[in-house]
């Protein structure tokens, strides 16, 4: 399985990204920088955490407004598997590619530690390893992951099933303890919990490695012969 | 040469950390009569004499300035200083 790690200006957890597909996962991996890059053939797309032009604007404001977005709708709509994570999480927020938006943390705080999340849907191709309302150890690190959208949206994210993570305990304000959701089809995931800082031991918890497990073994599910 | 001055502000309903923070130092200071603070951002776009300038204004705003899921905008377009 071959992912793109899609790099910006201002991108801190690329090489984390990385490190989590190549090393912990063992699969192929690529960063690739946004001014070249051709997402054509990638089995999956990662958009990392950081501070896209320093946060200018909104954060990912001006990122979603770069070319590689309509590369990322393309691929979208094709049913490629795309996970924003961060970072990653707003850019997809500001393009439309996910419904709502990002205020500053309800403490006015930059926040780095880790959460209890519960997985409140492991029917997902990014969730399918681990078991429904599980809960999982993966750090947070923003200062603007306060999810916020109107009561309508919310209401279609819930029939949908698309509120795929939520907080055990809300640290930053986010509508309905939100903490990640999915596109309605389902192929596109934002959250802001850092799932790829937690892939193996030595990092306190391996507990985000599983949704690159699970996007493995969808990938392997659907274009592997006789897996 | 216009000068179009653009006021972003967070919707009502959206909670505003950052506001609420200035409202209570405010109220620390003494000025126990503000009852809330909302903050938003001021631009200032120099603008090239355009026929279209109320439209694409309205683009730059819903396209990239404001959020519209978080924010309202408003603006005027004035006459430009020529130098």
């Amino acid at each position: 399985m071959k992912f793109a790690v899609v790099v910006f200006p201002g991108s801190n957890c690329d090489r984390d990204m990385y490190y989590a597909a190549k090393d912990a996962l063992g699969e192929e991996a690529e960063l690739v920088w946004y001014q070249e890059a051709k997402l054509d053939g990638y089995d999956a797309i990662l958009i990392p955490g950081g501070f896209s032009y320093g946060d200018y604007l909104r954060c990912g404001a001006i990122a979603s407004t770069s070319d590689i977005v309509t590369q990322l709708k393309t691929q979208a709509e094709i049913g490629v598997p795309i996970l924003g994570v961060c970072n990653g999480f707003q850019i997809l927020l500001e393009s439309g590619l996910l419904p709502g938006a990002m205020l500053r943390n309800k403490n006015l705080k930059f926040m780095c530690h880790f959460e209890n999340l519960v997985v409140e849907n492991n029917q997902t191709i990014f969730t399918s390893e681990y078991k429904q309302g599980e809960v999982i150890s993966v750090p947070i690190a923003h200062n603007e992951g306060n999810y916020y959208c109107d009561e309508a949206t919310l209401a279609r994210l819930k029939e949908n099933n698309q509120i795929v993570f939520t907080y055990q305990t809300n640290p930053n304000g986010s509508v309905a303890d939100i903490a990640g959701i999915t596109n309605e089809k389902g192929n596109v995931l934002g959250m802001m919990p850092h799932p790829e800082r937690a892939v193996e031991a030595l990092l306190n918890s391996a507990d985000g490695l599983k949704l690159f497990q699970s996007m493995l073994a969808n990938w392997r599910e659907n274009y592997v012969a006789g897996a | 040469m216009k000068l179009v001055k653009v006021h972003i502000t967070l919707k009502e309903g959206v909670l505003d950390p950052q506001g609420k923070a200035v409202q209570g130092s405010l109220n620390t200071l003494g000025y126990e009569n503000i009852e809330e603070v909302r903050v938003g951002k001021y631009l200032e776009l120099t603008v090239a004499d355009d026929a279209n300038i109320e439209h694409q204004i309205e683009e730059m705003c819903s396209k990239l300035l404001a959020n519209p899921v978080i924010e309202n905008y408003k603006y005027t377009v004035e006459e430009g200083v020529t130098q």
